[in-house]
């Protein structure tokens, strides 16, 4: 692998960028491997990633249906961050935000993280009082997190709104300053470039469209490309998940959503953190390193596999949007779009074995999927490599739908569209 | 999105509210553990056509039993939920 450096960097722009090699190897599958990743997103690259790094798993093709950055990794709004509630969630998050520091030189490969700070706002008292007891919770997990009062807030974020006949009146607001986001494409791409490297085949244009069976084993999958025996099949396939499990007939707590996402025209700096608003209205924004304003809310709210949304969500958005910050209004808009959400039952994400034997699987992760990138392949890959959780993912276990033992960060129950 | 009230005609989306996946049926009180994990957390999921509850609070107030292509949104019928059974 060409390493990029400041002086390979030089090197190629005199000798007019001619001589770069692709970032990763066209493969096409081998007779068989040890293990089958399927899904090229942000999760299923780190797997392979962290399958060859950390345990020298090598023989490992991962299987995408598109192309690499076609799907999730490519239709999120890249905000990274940690601010849980519940210690399930607080660790393994809190692991993925130190991954997040120091992944773009393990990748050699610049994934542009921008540590900006993330906050949570608070338009009401009952709002603050939650924010202040997730703060709490934070720091006793060891994590930072700060509030910060309206005052200090009007310092660092001036453009909302503070105004006496504010709709949402600002009470203050979490910060957690080693939140921010990453440059999204980069990520897929990045890990891809560093997997390749390791040995791991990326394979494109790949669909699988079934199981390769012994008895109650999974022995491989059956693609586009035609049958790839393997060792273990590891399904990283969130937003479809349920649909490659239902081959083997296995039934999960999970419904894919839609989430539609927005960004503006390219702006001078004007919001300099990433702003999240829930509550009253539900609202997040950052912008991105070319001016965008890269924003979003609700889920649509049924289920659906279209990757496109309807208008009331997009009215609902920019309504809370314009609460806020109603310097929006002037500005055009240059993008939007629909993405797939593997909803799970109690709003947390799933990285376990499964009831088939040697199939894994990394499902239901809602909204929080992008920041949970590095740390969900790092686990799956432990998972994978010694055929038992990791402690930071022992609690995403499938079967705590069975067992009572649920990770309801909203505490809303078994309602998907409501987490 | 325009969903067919069997009561009202055709309305648009945003007076319905969404419950989720007709099929499941709550099992006998005596079905066991498994029958209730299975009832209240698992789900087919399916990409194409979903029985779904919503319900028109914009409108008539009824809930209604939607059948609607999850690939593309396209409504593929809509009745009222009580005795839905003996409707077409």
């Amino acid at each position: 692998m060409q390493r990029y450096s400041f002086l390979s960097l030089a090197q190629k722009a005199l000798g007019g960028h001619r001589g770069w090699e692709p970032a990763w190897r066209k493969a096409t599958p081998k007779k068989s491997y040890d293990v089958v990743i399927v899904g090229g997103g942000g999760h299923g690259l780190a797997t392979a990633y962290y399958l060859a790094r950390n345990h020298g798993i090598t023989n490992v093709a991962l299987v995408e249906r598109g192309w690499i950055g076609g799907g999730n990794v490519g239709r999120n709004t890249t905000v990274v961050r940690s601010n849980y509630l519940l210690p399930d969630n607080q660790h393994f998050y809190e692991w993925s935000l130190k991954l997040w520091h120091e992944l773009s030189e393990d990748l050699n490969y610049n994934v542009m993280f921008s540590a900006r700070g993330s906050m949570f706002l608070a338009t009401s008292l009952g709002g603050a009082m939650a924010l202040r007891r997730r703060g709490n919770g934070m720091r006793l997990a060891g994590i930072d997190a700060d509030w910060l009062e309206p005052d200090d807030l009007r310092r660092i974020a001036p453009n909302l709104d503070y105004s006496d006949g504010a709709l949402f009146p600002l009470y203050g607001a979490l910060i957690q300053r080693r939140g921010g986001t990453a440059r999204h494409d980069a990520v897929a791409w990045g890990f891809a470039r560093a997997a390749s490297d390791l040995g791991v085949d990326i394979i494109e244009d790949c669909e699988v469209v079934d199981f390769l069976r012994e008895g109650e084993r999974v022995t491989g999958v059956m693609t586009a490309k035609g049958p790839i025996p393997a060792g273990r099949v590891c399904l990283a396939t969130a937003g479809s998940a349920s649909i490659l499990a239902g081959k083997l007939g296995l039934k999960l707590p999970i419904e894919s959503h839609l989430l539609q996402a927005f960004v503006s025209e390219g702006l001078k700096p004007v919001v300099n953190q990433v702003l999240s608003w829930g509550g009253s209205g539900h609202f997040y924004i950052s912008q991105s390193d070319k001016g965008g304003l890269v924003f979003g809310g609700d889920i649509d709210g049924y289920n659906s596999y279209a990757q496109r949304g309807n208008l009331p969500v997009v009215e609902d958005v920019v309504e809370g949007g314009l609460a806020i910050l109603p310097a929006l209004g002037r500005l055009r808009l240059l993008r939007q779009w629909g993405g797939l959400m593997d909803m799970s039952m109690d709003g947390s994400p799933i990285i376990d074995r499964t009831p088939v034997r040697n199939l894994y699987l990394n499902a239901g992760w809602c909204y929080g999927g992008f920041k949970a990138t590095p740390a969900s392949g790092w686990c799956f890959a432990h998972t994978i490599a010694h055929d038992a959780p990791h402690a930071l993912n022992a609690a995403y276990r499938l079967d705590r739908f069975a067992t009572g033992h649920l990770i309801d960060e909203k505490g809303v129950g078994a309602q998907p569209n409501l987490h | 999105m325009r969903i067919p009230c069997p009561h009202c005609g055709e309305r648009a989306a945003e007076e319905f509210s969404y419950l989720g996946d007709a099929t499941v049926q709550r099992p006998a009180p005596d079905a066991g553990v498994d029958a209730f994990v299975a009832y209240a957390y698992l789900r087919d999921n399916p990409a194409g056509a979903l029985a779904e509850y919503w319900y028109h609070g914009g409108g008539c107030r009824s809930w209604l039993v939607v059948t609607r292509d999850t690939r593309d949104h396209r409504i593929l019928g809509a009745v009222d939920a009580r005795g839905r059974e003996a409707q077409p």
